[in-house]
């Protein structure tokens, strides 16, 4: 019966998305105010329905109720019950009612929030919310129901796939959706932006928090994700430049252009129909990460099973979604005229510069990631792109982009001089210097490369500081006086000066880990010991483990650090009968200089084990950078500027040179 | 500077910005990019043995065997029609198994055999490397498409 209930709030939603995406749109047109005024409680009603699918859903799963089909493939009685929760999503159908829930959930905020809104404006946004989540409802009802129902019901399920029972994946797709399906605000207000032809500050101001938002937990998410790749998967890496890792990396990488190019629209009125197509390619490059991933098409180390009639389904609505949005940007884009001027060395132009760049590394890692389809469409063979070709040419493309960042930032906007920016980050530039050379020093010249990386990790982080300390006249009068200013920074200056400085620690942890990584394998008695980085491991053996639905076998490291003991290590082997599956748990002892990881492998014949031991120095700061990355853009969104339905205070805030001038 | 000037400084910059990317990404494909070959395309289109090569295929059952140093693993990869010998230094994915569709990467011998030094299977023992399943098909022992 829930299940039923289920199917039938879904089907429900489907009718209501198709209204809420057709009547307010022909409302908004015609100047009808109850045709627009639809579109809230359409937006409401619709979030009630998905809300009411998901829920029938993950009931269906709490109470592993095996006839239906979804819940029998992928779940288990036995499994915890975090996992038969997190099970919901793990899986392509509960997936996508997941993806539509929160595009729901968004929809639900808008007509909530939005009473500010330019009533034509918010009808418009609603309606294309409502359509993109007339799609998605029909692609879920008519390829991938998951609620269909199995007769006879099995007595137990399939299980979850072991590597997925884990809480870092647990919380991984919830927080990547949130930023692909945070970035449809972002389309929803373009197109509602061109339909209307008009784009201004106010725009804006409505525009960035969605998108700050929106990449804060696709930040989180990508990162998760690659965290959860690197103690899972037992490879001691933690990005492979994989098809399905890329899917989420574009679009974090338009959407980081997008978050820097609105503010150039809220602040200085320019850069609109730049703007509006940023806007655009965050959402395309979403869709196109989600086609990626369910799709199959191309082999990944993450690849699941997948139907090639649901790529043909979303391959169409990503032609139709790409495709309209973007003939309807070519019709209108040209009627969205910018008004402020800026000099190329400005903080406009840097940001234009960062614009640039970043697209177009999203571009190459596009190409990259589509090139094997695009080969073998014409015929050319199978290939496979790997890393080798995402280091040479994404990574050079990126080192300007981060060069430039801390010098865009203390600029004015307008015009400036660079010699004067270049001046005040001498402190920033010697700090840059010295980390390079004796870290050249001391590694040898032979890692040059990896020297300048911890240089240009000096010189984000240190950049960062002195453009903060600058902010708040630090050293340049009483400390109070510091603190009284540091207290009045906008916290929109906080979170951008936080999100700089912590790219400088996931450069610093990028570079060390690669660089440096050192990697053992070999087969191990029992008291045999090795060497690695700056630890001395003793392998004890292994013993059988047990856990609530797996068995296995326990590995035992000693690590001893110049004689002195530091930690036991367990990695593990375990088996899942119910999945009939493996699964490696590298034991990895987290340290800020470095990580000890460590991998059971297989038992030899001859007795001893296979044992893989890596020390990757830094590597944890990737992701403390990548978390303290989202932690300023949430900052920022606190801002009350940022505020939703604040009340306008730009004009006040905004310095007199900002009024526009004309051209 | 007028509108004009700077949109063509914007333009300027950004063609400047594809130049400098179509460099490095064709620079890059000299060396970025590995071809796929069947056991089958060894034999018969005489594979490379001077660069990295993507082989797969299924693994060929009761042929997995350990090198005496205990971390080898010499396995034999079938597409049913031919064979290629692979051995692979290192711990092999959870996955691995014998009649399991896995795709290798690495360099091809003179002697014929494939040296790998990195071995895919996948997250789902259901899922078939699209390769894989399109080299079967070549081979004509393909059965269904690994639809649960």
């Amino acid at each position: 019966m829930i299940p039923e209930i289920g199917l039938f709030a879904l089907i429900l939603a489907l009718i209501v998305a198709i209204a809420q995406g057709i009547v307010p749109l022909v409302g908004a047109a015609r100047g009808h105010q109850g045709m627009m005024a639809m579109a809230q409680p359409a937006a409401t009603l619709q979030f009630a329905l998905v809300l009411t699918a998901f829920a029938a859903l993950t009931y269906s799963y709490v109470v592993s109720d095996f006839s239906v089909a979804n819940v029998a493939a992928n779940s288990h009685t036995l499994k915890p019950m975090l996992y038969k929760i997190s099970g919901v999503w793990g899986n392509h159908e509960g997936s996508m009612v997941l993806w539509v829930a929160i595009l729901a959930l968004f929809g639900l905020a808008v007509a909530l929030s939005g009473r500010n809104l330019p009533p034509g404006l918010r009808a418009r946004v609603l309606a294309i919310q409502g359509l993109i989540g007339a799609a998605f409802l029909a692609f879920i009802i008519f390829t991938s129901n998951p609620f269909i129902r199995l007769s006879p019901a099995p007595f137990e399920g399939n299980g979850l796939n072991p590597v997925l029972q884990d809480p870092g994946l647990a919380f991984h797709p919830p927080f990547l959706y949130l930023g692909y399906v945070g970035f449809s605000m972002a389309f929803s207000f373009a197109v509602a932006a061109l339909i209307e032809g008009r784009v201004d500050a106010a725009w804006a101001r409505w525009v960035r928090p969605w998108t700050l938002a929106a990449w804060c937990a696709l930040t989180i998410g990508i990162a998760m994700g690659s965290w959860w790749a690197y103690y899972e998967l037992g490879w001691g890496g933690w990005w492979f430049w994989d098809p399905v890792e890329n899917a989420s990396f574009i679009p974090w990488l338009v959407g980081t252009a997008l978050l820097h190019s609105s503010i150039v629209v809220e602040k200085r009125d320019a850069l609109k129909s730049w703007t509006v197509l940023l806007a655009i390619l965050a959402f395309s490059t979403s869709l196109l990460g989600t086609f990626l991933v369910r799709s199959g098409v191309l082999s990944s180390v993450h690849a699941f099973a997948s139907d090639p009639e649901r790529g043909v389904f979303i391959l169409g609505l990503l032609v139709l979604v790409i495709g309209g949005s973007l003939i309807l940007y070519a019709i209108r884009a040209p009627q969205l005229k910018g008004g402020g001027l800026f000099a190329p060395i400005s903080r406009e132009g840097a940001l234009v510069f960062n614009n640039l760049m970043l697209t177009t590394g999203a571009a190459v890692v596009t190409l990259g990631t589509l090139y094997p389809l695009i080969l073998e469409a014409f015929g050319g063979g199978k290939v496979s792109v790997g890393p080798p070709f995402f280091n040479s040419t994404f990574v050079p493309l990126m080192i300007p982009v981060l060069i430039a960042c801390v010098m865009g930032a203390m600029m004015s906007w307008k015009r400036s001089d660079l010699g004067g920016v270049l001046s005040r980050l001498k402190i920033a530039f010697a700090a840059a210097l010295i980390v390079t050379v004796s870290v050249a020093l001391m590694a040898g010249v032979r890692d040059i490369i990896a020297a300048l990386g911890l240089g240009l990790s000096a010189w984000l982080i240190i950049g960062s500081a002195l453009e903060l300390a600058e902010r708040i006249a630090l050293f340049r009068g009483p400390l109070s006086a510091s603190w009284r200013r540091a207290g009045g920074l906008p916290r929109s200056a906080w979170g951008m000066v936080i999100a700089h400085g912590a790219l400088g620690l996931t450069v610093a942890g990028i570079t060390a880990s690669s660089a440096w990584q050192d990697e053992r394998i070999q087969l191990m008695q029992a008291g045999d010991s090795a060497k690695v980085g700056p630890y001395e491991l003793v392998f004890e053996g292994a013993t059988p483990v047990k856990g609530p639905n797996w068995t296995g076998e326990r590995g035992k490291f000693t690590v001893t650090r110049d004689g002195e003991p530091v930690t036991e290590l367990f990695p593990e082997k375990r088996d899942y009968p119910a999945e009939r599956n493996q699964t490696t748990e590298a034991a990895i002892h987290y340290t800020a200089a470095g990580d000890l990881y460590t991998v059971l492998g297989e038992k030899a014949k001859s007795g001893g084990w296979s044992t893989r031991i890596y020390f990757n120095p830094l590597v944890a700061w990737i992701w403390i950078g990548a978390v303290l990355m989202a932690f300023g853009g949430m900052i920022s969104l606190t801002d009350r500027r940022h505020r939703v339905g604040a009340p306008r205070r730009a004009a006040s805030v905004a310095p007199p040179t900002a009024a526009p001038e004309s051209a | 500077m007028t509108r004009k000037q700077r949109r063509m400084g914007v333009i300027g910059m950004g063609m400047a910005m594809l130049g400098i990317s179509a460099a490095l990404v064709l620079t890059a494909f000299e060396d970025g990019i590995v071809f796929f070959y069947s056991p089958t395309d060894l034999i018969e289109k005489k594979a490379p043995t001077d660069q990295r090569l993507r082989i797969g295929g299924l693994v060929e059952q009761g042929s997995v065997k350990k090198h005496s140093d205990g971390v080898t693993t010499l396995f034999t990869v079938t597409d049913t029609a031919n064979t290629v010998q692979v051995a692979f230094r290192g711990i092999l994915p959870d996955l691995f198994r014998e009649g399991q569709g896995i795709v290798a990467e690495g360099m091809y011998q003179k002697a014929g055999t494939f040296r790998a030094d990195e071995v895919l299977a996948k997250h789902d023992e259901n899922y078939m490397p699209p390769e894989v399943a399109d080299a079967l098909k070549k081979a004509g022992t393909w059965k269904g498409d690994g639809k649960k």
